[in-house]
């Protein structure tokens, strides 16, 4: 049996029965579960694993079913990915409306993560450019889940961590682009309240934002704000390279030592103010080095995310990189954004007013643990929450205070599907058999 | 090399080899078994030839019924707009090969689908392709040498490259490559049920890659991947004496 791992590799995990899944008009098997669907396996932590249970691999759901060109409307199966879409789609003028930071990403775990991309505060989350999909529950039925429909099916499948059916299907609207380049402006800032400020005034004008900051040294980073270009930029796009770490290290190599002498780099690398970059290369610029996932070596990483509220989101987040940077692990990618106003498209989805953080950390143990504790209380002080795609490790309590929509929520998982998260997290006696 | 038929066309390997076809640009006639799996893999395809309705045609039918391929092959013609470029076969099945063992009409059953109703499609396929035109089929590693493991599914893929071979040594003068694929281990649903996969088992779009550029090259016959030339070199080289006691 191969075994399933989820983006961070952490060890003991558990095994899962592997199904490949590939037609999507076959019923769900009918022995008892638990299940759920696993497509490319970049969730980082638990969501897409079932120790003990089973995995639907979805990647043969892998058709296109409908492209109407004139209106940017995209019809696909689940386990198409987010770089078959843009392959097909970027040519005819049309990209995602909304992208995580990976285009190896299925559409049914866009979907079933409610997924962010840097332009929240405009376009919301992947959740609200969804049309519809169908759900396949093990009961046998299929049903076309649309917005607003009445049995709140969709708003709960929207970010319902794959446990309320399988989605077979997703239809998604995109948006028109002129040409495939972006129109990047950079700033470097010295301070969290020098964040702030640039934010205030460049998230006003620009489509997409984001910042790294440099944990290590309170909080200072690079802000840069970018939109589609126009007519001007070039027809053609390059297409991007991509490199491969070809082996898993013994121990991590991100460490103090590197991680701080990378931020110290990346901060003081000469940047243009202003420049044109490759859509693919601005969106997604880690797919460029393929499996860089194996750098944290054999023990694996976590990644920590958090969104703080609006009314705490200032105070809050110079409370956790004070404590990041006193415990000194800081980490290489310190990605800080500010989310929109946007009413969250599903029931459990994680974006929601306010600021958001994600951090990955090398896995050192208890060490990593006690760090993630002191984060978890100033993120509850602060009325925040973390991300189920990212996390690995959050209490049912952390889960239930972060997500006050839980109770609603389980109405609509399917009896046949759970997840290691959802064991961990929904502190409620499974409905299946608990394997030995 | 423009008007493509395929047979088997909603088989893994089948399937994600129109994908590059449609790529390329070409008009597509898909011959499958099962409708629902058809319509997909047509509006798949459809999409990405970028929706002219002309592009992509398909027909859904059981190739173990002989009588039934003249009409198939006609309506074939007919969609492609009266000329095929390339013909790929990729019907097939994996026997269970106990099951085969304990029933002769198994073992008939398996060797009509993956051996006979092969050889009756490339007999009349022979009688209208043109030259210039190709011939692909899919065979496989497993009819170079019958092993107790699986001699059923082998002897069936055998006689369909020895086959090949003489059809081959006749269509030649006419200029009509005919290209005998034989891939090893492919990670597809047809294997599914096997559960050790090592590093000898490939992906099916890695095997797709080498069929179409085999049919460009209008290559004889082709290993996928390469490696398994050499595997099944030194398995065909072994004598049978020795041979008749090993498990493979």
């Amino acid at each position: 049996m191969k075994h399933a791992k989820a983006w961070g590799r952490l060890p003991g995990v558990g095994e899962a029965r592997q199904r490949p899944w590939g037609d999507r008009h076959a019923a769900l098997p009918t022995e008892a579960g638990p299940r759920i669907a696993h497509g490319l396996g970049r969730s980082y932590g638990d969501v897409a694993l079932n120790p003990g249970g089973e995995l639907l691999m979805t990647r043969g759901l892998d058709r296109f079913i409908h492209f109407d060109r004139a209106q940017g409307v995209l019809r696909a199966e689940a386990g198409v990915s987010l770089d078959e879409v843009l392959a097909l789609v970027m040519p005819a003028g049309w990209f995602v409306a909304v992208t995580p930071g990976s285009r190896y990403v299925s559409l049914g775990g866009c979907v079933a993560n409610d997924v962010h991309g840097k332009n929240h505060a405009r376009a919301g989350s992947f959740g609200h450019h969804v049309r519809a999909f169908e759900l396949l529950r093990s009961d046998g039925s299929r049903q076309v889940c649309r917005p607003g429909d009445a049995d709140g099916r969709f708003e709960a499948t929207v970010g319902g961590l794959g446990l309320t059916g399988l989605i077979t299907w997703v239809e998604i609207q995109l948006i028109p682009i002129r040409r495939p380049w972006m129109a990047v402006v950079q700033r470097r800032f010295a301070s969290l309240d020098a964040y702030w400020d640039l934010d205030e005034s460049l998230a006003a004008h620009h489509d997409y934002t984001v910042a790294w900051v440099d944990c290590l040294r309170g909080g200072r980073g690079l802000y840069s704000a970018a939109d589609f270009a126009g007519h001007d930029a070039p027809q053609a796009e390059p297409g991007p390279g991509r490199r491969r770490v070809p082996l898993e290290p013994p121990i991590s190599l991100v460490n103090g030592l590197s991680v701080s002498a990378f931020n110290l780099a990346y901060y003081h690398l000469p940047r243009p103010a202003f420049s044109l970059q490759p859509a693919l290369k601005y969106f997604y610029p880690l797919d460029g080095l393929a499996d860089w996932n194996r750098i944290y070596g054999r023990r694996g990483f976590y990644q920590y995310q958090c969104v703080l509220p609006r009314p705490a989101m200032k105070e809050a987040s110079r409370a956790l990189f004070d404590r990041i940077g006193r415990a000194g692990s800081g980490s290489f990618l310190a990605v800080f954004k500010t989310f929109g106003e946007r009413p969250p498209a599903g029931l459990l989805s994680f974006p929601r007013a306010g600021a958001t953080l994600a951090l990955d950390f090398p896995n050192q143990g208890a060490a990593s643990h006690r760090l993630f504790a002191e984060l978890d209380a100033v993120v509850r002080e602060a009325g925040g929450a973390l991300y189920p795609a990212k996390d690995a490790r959050m209490s049912a309590d952390m889960f239930r205070a972060g997500y006050p929509a839980l109770d609603a929520f389980r109405a609509h998982v399917d009896p046949a599907f759970s997840s290691g998260f959802w064991r961990r997290v929904a502190d409620e006696a499974p409905s299946f058999p608990q394997p030995a | 090399m423009n008007r493509i038929l395929i047979f088997g066309a909603t088989s893994a390997i089948a399937a994600a080899a129109a994908r590059l076809w449609v790529a390329r640009g070409a008009r597509v006639h898909l011959v499958g078994r099962s409708p629902a799996k058809l319509e997909a893999l047509q509006q798949d395809l459809q999409v990405r030839a970028g929706g002219g309705a002309a592009a992509i045609s398909a027909r859904s039918a059981d190739l173990d019924r002989l009588a039934d391929l003249p009409a198939l092959l006609d309506e074939a013609w007919a969609a492609l707009g009266g000329g095929v470029d390339v013909v790929l076969i990729a019907q097939g099945t994996l026997p269970d090969q106990a099951a085969c063992e304990a029933s002769l009409d198994e073992t008939l059953a398996q060797l009509h689908t993956n051996g006979v109703a092969v050889v009756a499609l490339c007999t009349l396929l022979a009688q209208r392709l043109a030259p210039g035109s190709a011939l692909a089929v899919i065979t496989s590693v497993a009819g170079d040498r019958g092993r107790q493991s699986n001699y059923v599914y082998g002897a069936a893929k055998g006689l369909v490259s020895r086959f090949l071979q003489g059809l081959r040594n006749r269509l030649a003068p006419r200029d009509i490559a005919v290209v005998d694929i034989r891939p090893g281990f492919v990670d597809t649903p047809m294997t599914a049920s096997i559960a050790k996969k090592g590093a000898l088992w490939a992906q099916p779009t890695a095997v797709a890659r080498g069929i179409v550029a085999a049919v460009d090259r209008r290559d004889d016959i082709v290993y996928l991947p390469a490696i398994w030339r050499l595997i099944m070199a030194i398995i065909t080289s072994i004598p049978e004496k020795i041979f008749k006691k090993l498990k493979l």
